[in-house]
């Protein structure tokens, strides 16, 4: 998916989108609302990560200036209060969703895709690996003509591997990134994931290999 | 508050100074009152005596007669005795023929001025060591041929008089005093209802909670309006300054979040890069504590806006099913990341109940989040709105640990648990809950299900 974070912390721009992009997001960085309306006039985007205050203003301001030009790029507030007040606020301004800061990526990844899922997919949320397509925002795979439905963590855990096919990603890795950091996880639960989405990409070609002692990849057969 | 506030005043009451001003003015009223009516007594008194005074002297001057050997004189013993009807009196008379005392007592006074004729003229004077009334008239006759003027007087004691005055002003003296004392209670009475007004707008001052900031709007007596609007003065200045506080909160949430959504951030960042499993136990701790006090953060504010809340208290009708769906709507993507499976019951139609809306979405929000943060994956989460006779009771139903101890302990600030483990929180969250749930009239019921799990329900009375 292709971000637009508006952010005016450059640090953390540039931490959140290195963290975006080990999602597979593309992200790119505007920090100030001038530059977003720059950006977003230059190319189109699934997702805006919109920041409150800003240098040149408010971004719930933008938000509504977007919203009333009929602009309607999905737009998930980044708020630093929780207030309820706020959120009923910037929802009420047009935003799509709001999560607060610091952020879990894993929720953030969850209410993007629940946010595009609701607009019917801003963009062809499709891809095809091997000898089938993965459609993120269907949470389903396709394999000729038949269609298998996966669960939340198998999707997660697909996403994470398709990010980097081939490539090994160790069990603790994916403990990390398929479970929030304070859920209570045994080592062992990821194998039953793996064990899952193995039975669901059975006959689609592709392969999901268990390296003994280093972890696990997908490559296609 | 307010008491101590007016104590360095001095402490004066005004209750205990009208009841004195009451009782002083009125024993003045009872003095004067006794001496008017001693006075107009004692007038009706002379009045009535002057008349029996009056007719007794004249006819008496009617029965002296002119015979050759001289005057004779006829006392009239009819007038006498009406004289002496009107108490214990003594009577004095004397006739003068031009000037030289003819019979009765001679030294008794002249008249000040000659009386003219049968006009009786009357005085006052003291004759031996008594108060006297006198009354004189004259008469010309002739005696021996020769024109003389005699003039009659009669004087009477005034003791009796005296006496019957002094008497009818002791009776209104008393008389006033008695209906004064009646008129006490009457006057305490007053005062009270005087000070009433300033005693309520002091009840209604004192009620308020400690953020009730709202200017008080309160029916009082004109001349108690400087007072109240001073007080609103005060309020008003002390809710700007609450408002640049909540201002300046707002801005150091910002500026504090930034950077731990930084460290959060820098720390998966590290944390995908490391192959080092100390490390990386090191840095999920990191995110761990960067998570928790954000959350804690999270609560931290939702109580205070809470209580803020219950003292504002921005009540109005509202639909808890739409509020419950939106809860729900809202917590879907962190329940579909965990794979628990939420089910709702009773949402489908409005269910109308007053309250404040936020402060319920506050509490809700809460509930859920422990649902979520406490159901094992693949777990399941039922929501339902139940109306029965008595009661509207909303649950969340989880199939988590359950819980460890006493459920009602749970409520307690800061109180979490026996069984939390590793799960953050700050214990904050069924403290919110049950706040939101008192202010609305209801309560909050922990309990373990029998299947396992907790129910967490928010029960509200019927109005």
């Amino acid at each position: 998916m292709r971000f637009l974070l508006v952010e005016d912390s450059r640090e953390l721009a540039d931490a959140v989108a290195s963290r975006l992009a080990m999602e597979g997001h593309a992200v790119d960085h505007a920090a100030t609302l001038g530059d977003a309306r720059e950006f977003l006039d230059s190319a189109p985007y699934d997702l805006i990560l919109l920041d409150i205050s800003l240098p040149d203003g408010d971004g719930r301001d933008f938000l509504a200036r977007e919203r009333s030009a009929r602009r309607d790029t999905a737009v998930i507030m980044m708020t630093a209060s929780a207030s309820v007040g706020d959120r009923v606020l910037t929802l009420d301004q047009g935003a799509d969703d709001y999560i607060t800061k610091p952020f879990d990526f894993a929720e953030l990844q969850a209410r993007c895709r629940a946010v595009l899922r609701r607009r019917d997919g801003a963009a062809d949320s499709r891809r095809h690996f091997a000898g089938f397509t993965f459609d993120a925002l269907a949470a389903s795979i396709t394999i000729g003509p038949e269609t298998r439905e996966l669960r939340a963590r198998e999707l997660r855990l697909l996403e994470i591997l398709l990010s980097r096919p081939g490539q090994a990603f160790s069990k603790s890795h994916l403990i990390d990134r398929l479970f929030s950091f304070d859920e209570e996880v045994s080592d062992n639960a990821i194998e039953v994931y793996v064990g899952r989405l193995r039975r669901k990409l059975e006959g689609s070609g592709a392969r999901l290999e268990t390296l003994r002692g280093v972890g696990y990849r997908l490559f296609p057969e | 508050m307010i008491r101590t506030m007016m104590r360095p005043g001095g402490g004066v009451s005004l209750r205990r100074r009208l009841v004195w001003q009451f009782i002083l003015l009125s024993a003045v009223l009872v003095a004067g009152l006794a001496f008017t009516v001693g006075w107009v007594a004692d007038r009706a008194s002379r009045a009535s005596q002057d008349a029996v005074l009056g007719a007794a002297v004249t006819a008496v001057a009617d029965g002296i007669r002119s015979v050759d050997d001289g005057l004779e004189l006829e006392l009239p013993y009819g007038t006498f005795s009406m004289l002496g009807a009107m108490g214990e009196e003594r009577i004095f008379y004397a006739v003068r023929v031009d000037g030289d005392p003819a019979t009765g007592y001679d030294d008794l006074p002249m008249p000040p001025m000659p009386p003219e004729g049968l006009v009786p003229v009357f005085w006052s004077t003291d004759f031996r060591d008594a108060r006297l009334r006198l009354a004189s008239v004259s008469r010309s006759l002739l005696i021996e041929d020769r024109a003389r003027q005699v003039v009659v007087t009669l004087g009477q004691t005034r003791h009796g008089q005296a006496a019957i005055a002094r008497d009818t002003a002791r009776s209104a003296a008393w008389a006033a005093a008695a209906f004064m004392a009646l008129a006490l209670p009457v006057a305490l009475l007053a005062a009270g209802a005087v000070l009433g007004p300033i005693r309520r707008l002091a009840q209604v001052v004192a009620a308020r909670g400690p953020r009730d900031l709202r200017p008080v709007r309160h029916q009082t007596p004109r001349e108690l309006q400087p007072l109240l609007r001073s007080i609103n003065g005060l309020i008003a200045r002390l809710r700007a300054a609450l408002e640049m506080t909540e201002t300046f909160i707002f801005e150091a949430a910002h500026r504090i979040r930034t950077p731990l959504s930084l460290v959060r951030t820098e720390a998966e960042l590290a944390l995908s890069e490391t192959d080092d499993p100390a490390t990386a136990a090191r840095l999920r701790r990191i995110v761990r504590a960067v998570g928790e006090s954000s959350r804690s953060a999270n609560q931290i504010l939702d109580h205070a806006m809470v209580l803020y809340r219950s003292d504002q208290f921005a009540a109005g009708p509202l639909d808890i099913a739409a509020i419950v769906q939106e809860v729900v709507r809202a917590t879907a993507p962190i329940a579909e990341m965990r794979e628990i499976e939420v089910t709702t019951e009773g949402l489908a139609l409005p269910v109308q109940m007053h309250g404040d809306a936020r402060m319920f979405e506050i509490a809700l929000r809460n509930l859920m989040d422990n649902a979520l943060k406490y159901t094992p994956s693949e777990g399941h989460v039922h929501v339902a709105i139940r109306p029965s006779r008595t009661e509207l009771r909303i649950e969340v139903l989880d199939d988590g640990r359950g819980i460890e101890g006493d459920p009602a302990a749970l409520v307690a600030r800061f109180r979490r648990g026996g069984n939390v483990g590793d799960t953050g929180g700050s214990g904050l969250g069924l403290t919110i809950v049950s706040e939101v749930a008192a202010a609305h009239g209801g309560r909050l019921i922990v309990a373990p299900r029998e299947t396992g799990g907790t129910c967490a329900a928010l029960s509200f009375p019927w109005a």
